[in-house]
């Protein structure tokens, strides 16, 4: 669980921060698509380092998935019988909604590929042109409000996954657990601002 | 004060439990919450019928025997505070209070509110010991221990095995209870040779008696009558990693 969330984490980091490129203007963003799309081409060929990560992040999200199925059915089996009168998890929303969470995340994904990768739910939908499908998609105010909830899904996700991570990995322990739950709290705030950034700059005229 | 009591009642390990409602007449607010059930059974004995079997024994809150789920939390409202230590004025007669037994596979309901916490035994069994040489006992200062271990082991084992970890635990894990013990040996010099085997040992045998697994929530830290730190899990985490990491088992 923590070991898979740790790859699929490091991805996120990463996209969130080549989104940024928007900012930079059209040919930045698409420049760096083309270079995703060709970076060790002589060795993987035409976008064969995009299928490597594909790869490794569709194995993450697969192991990540069976942990937590695993973890699930092993919560039911151990309490058969449950609570007449029961009491709210005070592990916080964050802890509460893992699971749903999780599912929202992954069905967004999926929308998120058709989107934006392959470009078939795009209303622009042209590959290769990243910015220009970009700003086709959040002027609609309902795509940016699907982005925003899977986006603080996400947040909300790592909010617990991170620190919960850490702490299976045996760090966090009576000194430093101030400064995992900080690292938590701030991995979440950065990724969820940094990926909303995008879709709000475009609805509301910063980026066209 | 009169209060009433919706308390789960089930004859033995293998019959059907119910929640049976009790008027209860004559309470003080300085009552036990066990005092409380112990004026409902003098009536249930004098009207003829099975009074409330629950477990209970020192009543001083540190031997570990009582514990029920009050209102859905384990060992009722008050932090840092077992069943038996917590007092009738802290509950407003005009609300029902539910009471029912620590629900987990492991823990099988023997009668009632009893319910057999032998797992947590066999968990100990697995590792929560020192091996010590026998013959005369050592003199006290022969080890030394630096103080913050031995403030923090302390606090491990101030762990009274009462289970109200598990009854809390969305996913009816005992980490807490195993990660006690773990930091409590693991911190000392006494505990050292097998630190790292004790963790790997505890945690498998807690997996195989059928507890769930530790997702971090912090609901067990919250019930603890005894406040043991959730970062004691992260210690037992830690350990049971360098256990996978140094020796092929």
């Amino acid at each position: 669980m923590a070991v898979t969330g740790g790859v699929l984490l490091l991805y996120v980091v990463a996209h969130m921060a080549g989104n940024l490129k928007v900012f930079a203007g059209a040919d930045s963003i698409d420049g760096y698509g083309r270079f995703l799309r060709e970076f060790l081409a002589p060795v993987l060929g035409h976008s064969g380092f995009l299928w490597v990560v594909r790869a490794v992040l569709l194995l993450a999200v697969v192991l990540h998935m069976t942990a937590a199925i695993q973890l699930a059915r092993r919560a039911r089996k151990a309490r058969p019988t449950g609570y007449a009168h029961r009491a709210r998890v005070p592990g916080g929303y964050a802890a509460r909604t893992m699971r749903w969470g999780g599912v929202i995340i992954a069905l967004f994904v999926v929308y998120h590929v058709l989107d934006l990768t392959a470009g078939v739910l795009n209303p622009h939908g042209v590959e290769g042109a990243i910015h220009d499908n970009v700003v086709a998609d959040f002027r609609h105010w309902y795509v940016v409000l699907a982005y925003t909830v899977a986006v603080v899904a996400l947040g909300f996700h790592l909010r617990h996954g991170v620190w919960s991570a850490l702490r299976s990995l045996g760090m966090g322990s009576a000194r430093r657990a101030a400064a995992v739950q900080a690292a938590a709290l701030g991995v979440a705030v950065l990724i969820t601002a940094g990926f909303l950034s995008v879709p709000y700059a475009v609805l509301f005229g910063f980026v066209r | 004060m009169r209060y009433t009591l919706r308390v789960w009642r089930q004859t033995g390990p293998d019959a059907r439990g119910r929640l049976v409602e009790y008027a209860v007449d004559g309470v003080t607010p300085d009552m036990s919450f066990l005092e409380l059930l112990d004026v409902l059974n003098e009536r249930l004995l004098l009207d003829g019928d099975e009074p409330v079997a629950f477990d209970h024994d020192c009543r001083e809150g540190i031997c570990g025997m009582c514990g029920l789920v009050i209102d859905g939390v384990a060992h009722g409202p008050e932090k840092a505070t077992t069943t038996c230590q917590l007092h009738m004025r802290h509950f407003d007669p005009a609300v029902p209070i539910v009471v029912e037994p620590w629900r987990a596979a492991p823990f099988p309901v023997v009668r009632d509110l009893v319910v057999d916490r032998s797992a947590l035994d066999r968990v100990i069994e697995a590792g929560g010991y020192i091996s010590a040489p026998a013959g005369a006992a050592p003199d006290a200062h022969a080890v030394p221990v630096p103080k913050p271990a031995a403030d923090t082991a302390f606090d491990a084992a101030a762990c009274i095995g009462c289970g109200a970890c598990v009854a809390a635990c969305p996913n009816g894990s005992a980490m807490l209870f195993t990660a006690a013990k773990v930091t409590h040996l693991g911190l000392l010099p006494q505990g050292q040779p097998e630190r790292h085997s004790r963790a790997a040992d505890m945690l498998r045998t807690q997996d195989e008696l059928g507890f769930g697994g530790c997702t971090q929530t912090g609901a067990c830290t919250a019930v603890c009558p005894k406040g043991i730190p959730l970062d004691t899990i992260a210690r037992l985490n830690h350990d049971v990693l360098a256990a996978a990491l140094r020796s092929p088992r």
